[in-house]
């Protein structure tokens, strides 16, 4: 079963979002996907590092850590932050929920990396930052 | 930033970046702003030609178009949406409030 693995640490800037989806989407190559598994996951990594952007560290300066895991046919893609963390987790989670509306948000980042990855799961409390993967 | 935007008259037309993301959705809703606040626009046609990524931060900037559009008695559209950008504007629920043509309006079908 092939296995393989890769750590990326970044700062909070958001001109590394393209970085980011470029980096997991390289790494995910050897898996043979297809355009569109790519296009999806660049998604997700796109939604994740954002909101560690602008919600982990509301735009200061801080480190986000990408993790992959290639066990088999599975990618499993963590995004960590160590900012602010998230009281409710179940209610940031729900579509349409932002506590951002002045700045444009949706409130979709969650329902996105849920409808473009098989699964997701979410880890985080207030001052602790948030693991999402 | 400036050759993203088209005016002719009152219809600005946004040629959106390649990736439409939280980065550059930022920089085009900080110019869009501006041009609304100097000009008189009624109309923002938004132009997915060169589009080939979109995040939810991009449906963010398009919702906040469409309500400062909206309030102003404005409109917005889409074209030139490829069938993933498509596919996220559905996903996202926006097809509901923004009508979405094949070309320019008065060319094409609504799709």
């Amino acid at each position: 079963m092939q296995q393989n693995k890769m750590k990326l640490e970044f700062d909070s800037r958001s001109c590394n979002e393209g970085f980011a989806r470029v980096a997991v989407a390289a790494f995910m190559t050897q898996l043979n996907p297809t355009l569109e598994e790519v296009a999806d996951v660049k998604t997700a990594v796109s939604e994740a590092v954002t909101n560690a952007i602008i919600h982990g560290y509301e735009g200061s300066a801080g480190t986000i850590t990408i993790r992959c895991r290639i066990e088999g046919e599975t990618l499993t893609v963590e995004v960590e932050d160590t900012g602010k963390g998230i009281a409710d987790v179940k209610l940031a989670m729900e579509p349409l929920f932002t506590t951002k509306a002045e700045c444009d948000r949706a409130g979709m980042g969650f329902s996105f990396m849920e409808a473009f990855m098989d699964s997701l799961e979410v880890h985080s409390a207030p001052g602790r930052g948030h693991l999402c993967g | 930033m400036e050759h993203h935007f088209t005016l002719s008259g009152t219809a600005l037309t946004v040629h959106l970046p390649a990736e439409l993301d939280h980065c550059s959705s930022q920089q085009l809703r900080q110019e869009i702003d501006r041009l609304i606040r100097v000009r008189n626009i009624r109309s923002i046609l938004f132009d997915f030609g060169n589009t080939e990524f979109m995040d939810s931060s991009g449906i963010g900037m398009l919702l906040t178009s469409y309500k400062s559009m909206r309030f102003m008695g404005g409109t917005i559209l889409v074209i030139h949406a490829g069938e993933r950008m498509r596919r996220i504007l559905t996903l996202s629920g926006l097809d509901k409030f923004i009508d979405i043509y094949q070309g320019l309006p008065r060319e094409s079908d609504l799709i």
